[in-house]
């Protein structure tokens, strides 16, 4: 295996973003800056990769669209996946790996304001017998956030004690679209939304674009004093039917932490769980020691770009492992349904 | 005012497919008014029946029929319905056991408020009186131990397909320079914007120039003159259209523009249509003007001689 380590990271995170769905011209400056860190131009990036989707634009072929922040003469080697940009940081490490390419940019973008989020996302459900229902997002997550409470494995008092570190936190992170804290008691005086879910409880509906660079050995070293090795990542999905699953559980994430050789030694944790409730499933999933510090940058629940959140938490997360506060760091992403499909991404700071 | 100029717009589509032996039993029994579930390796009965048992990845054979009353396993309160769900007023989506399966069907439950709801909550299936072998042909009642009348389904045999409207609304923002372009035409001017660059002009601009990924800054007003570098003649007739057949689509270099712009060309037989011909705007009157491209009618030729090759070469 090839030693990979992040060693850019640049994000936007936004409530409502004023502009075009592809957002070519949000994702100019994020490169300009992933340039900045790295002393490269374009022409020293081997590998491009995205995630995204045409449902959350609007439009067909949005990405290709996308590619006009690029710049693409000479053409570039270019690939997309519609999913979170996590899954496009997976395909380029593989591509890393190949010793095909040596660097690689992987950017994700999603302007989920641009229709009703909750309801787009149905479409990636059971085409035949679920999607007709259009069972939003936020009602799957209270169906499984009422199982836990149910089953006694989490109650609302642990949901609203995620909910108020992460608005804690989210005070000192310039790009959160909410932040906040206040207390358990206030959170649960506030009215509920999608019983047992208070709107706090679910991410905040979120714009944005992010862009994470990769590199190979001798080529991490030359941009970063510490860059953040990949050290393990893995992905796995759950089935597509909700009724087979133990929704109180995330299989996909357990297999994932353990396909990496498990998680011991990571001090700080960036977890992407769209609902507080889903936090306290990843937390337990991955077997987290009680030491380890969980979203320091206020996490999903503080900002959510579609297809970007996941790849958000790696760079959060290799920021860490970058200025020394994490010898060992770890990230999630998710996509899907319930947190169906899980990545598990750990970085350290020595080899 | 906004930066960028915004429309709503609908996407839709009939999601259209074939279902196959394992869900063309289930949907067949939704139209009948029953329940088909799945008996899987592990000897859970599951509804809907997976095509493909998750453990061994056989495909589902054994079928059994399971009641159409079950108790409420998860449930939550759509306090705020969104288009296209069971009820268009608040009601619970809620995880079904039914009676005889050992896993959940997510469906909706017709309840007054979240007080009349439960887990635990018996219930049970409330049948359309027109059934279609859809999953929309049921929703779910708290049961009161009386069946509702089943009316037999019109049609006969298996289902085999199925047909789910999709429908997504949107605000669709432009980007700030086509944003530009659009409020130009509102003013009967067209506006290019030029790369840094490359100084390269394009129309409609783009917000960053794709050959160097730079913002195209610079706003160019150009000629409503050019020359066409291509064309197409369009014989066939589809939905939507709003020129009746044979007319001609082409590609318009804009003089001061570094990339065609493609309008119709009229006013001209469509076998005399050629690539170097120069042509004009055709403005529709001032007063039906909107930030639209519409705003220009079509392009007709411009009486002067054709271009020559070598002045638009560089542009095909
Ligand atoms: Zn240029």
């Amino acid at each position: 295996m090839r030693d990979v380590a992040v060693v850019g990271f640049a994000q936007r995170q936004m409530q409502d973003y004023d502009g075009s769905p592809t957002c070519a011209e949000l994702l100019v400056p994020i490169f300009a800056e992933c340039y900045e860190q790295t002393g490269w131009t374009k022409r020293d990036i081997g590998f491009w990769c995205s995630g995204s989707s045409d449902y959350l634009a609007g439009r067909s072929f949005s990405f290709v669209s996308a590619i006009d922040a690029i710049g693409v003469l000479p053409p570039v080697n270019e690939s997309h996946v519609e999913m979170d940009a996590a899954w496009a940081l997976y395909e380029a490490w593989l591509k890393i790996q190949t010793g095909e390419v040596d660097t690689a940019l992987v950017f994700g973008f999603g302007k989920a304001s641009a229709g009703v989020l909750r309801r787009t996302l149905s479409l990636q459900l059971d085409p035949y017998t679920l999607t007709p229902l259009w069972p939003d997002t936020v009602s799957i997550a209270a169906l499984q956030a009422r199982l836990g409470i149910d089953a006694g494995l989490w109650d609302e008092a642990a949901m609203a004690e995620v909910v108020n570190r992460s608005l804690t936190d989210a005070e000192k992170n310039e790009y959160a679209v909410r932040a906040g804290g206040s207390s358990v008691e206030d959170l649960l005086a506030r009215p509920m939304f999608a019983d047992p879910l208070r709107k706090h409880d679910a991410a905040p509906v979120t714009d944005g674009a992010a862009a994470i660079v990769l590199a190979a050995g001798d080529k991490a070293r030359e941009v970063r004093e510490r860059p953040a090795w990949i050290t393990g990542l893995a992905h796995y999905t759950d089935g597509l039917q909700l009724g087979t699953r133990d929704l109180t559980r995330s299989e996909s994430a357990s297999r994932a932490a353990t396909a990496v050789g498990g998680l011991d030694g990571v001090e700080i944790a960036e977890l992407h769980a769209p609902f507080s409730h889903q936090e306290l499933i990843l937390r337990r999933e991955l077997g987290l020691a009680d030491d380890v510090r969980l979203n320091p940058s206020g996490g999903a629940l503080a900002g959510n770009p579609m297809f970007t959140g996941g790849a958000i938490r790696i760079g959060e997360a290799a920021r860490r492992v970058w200025d020394g506060t994490a010898e060992k760091a770890l990230a999630t992403a998710t996509s899907g349904p319930a947190l169906q499909q899980n990545l598990v991404c750990v970085m350290e700071g020595a080899l | 005012m906004s930066r960028t100029l915004s429309a709503p717009v609908t996407v839709s589509f009939d999601y259209t497919r074939s279902v196959g032996p394992v869900l063309g039993r289930f949907l067949t029994g939704l139209r009948d008014g029953r329940f088909v579930g799945a008996l899987l390796s592990d000897g859970r009965v599951v509804v809907p029946p997976p095509e493909f048992d998750p453990l061994t990845h056989r495909a589902t054979t054994d079928f059994v029929d399971v009641a159409e009353t079950g108790t409420v396993t998860s449930w939550t309160w759509v306090s705020e319905p969104v288009a296209g769900q069971p009820f268009d007023r608040p009601f619970a989506f809620a995880l079904v056991t039914l009676d005889g399966a050992d896993a959940p069907l997510l469906h909706a439950v017709d309840v007054a408020s979240p007080d009349e709801i439960s887990t635990g909550l018996r219930v049970r299936a409330r049948w359309a009186a027109e059934r279609t072998g859809a999953i929309t042909d049921v929703v779910f009642e708290p049961d009161t131990g009386t069946a509702s009348a089943l009316v037999p389904p019109a049609t006969e045999g298996d289902v085999t397909g199925i047909v789910t409207p999709v429908s997504l609304d949107y605000t669709y923002a432009a980007s700030p320079e086509e944003s530009a372009f659009f409020r130009g035409l509102a003013e009967g001017r067209i506006v290019g914007q030029r790369c840094p660059q490359c100084r390269k002009v394009y129309v409609p601009p783009r917000p960053a120039c794709p050959v160097d990924g730079v913002p195209t800054v610079e706003e160019i007003e150009l000629s409503d003159t050019g020359t066409v570098t291509t064309f197409c003649i369009v014989n066939v007739p589809f939905l939507g259209q709003k020129i009746t057949p044979p007319y001609v689509s082409a590609y318009i270099l804009l003089d001061g523009a570094d990339i065609a712009l493609q309008h119709l060309i009229l006013d001209i037989p469509v076998e005399e249509i050629r690539m170097g011909l120069r042509v004009k705007a055709v403005w529709r009157p001032r007063e039906e003007w909107g930030t639209t491209i519409e705003n220009i009618s079509h392009f007709a030729p411009s009486g002067e001689p054709d271009a020559d090759f070598d002045t638009y070469r560089h542009h095909l």
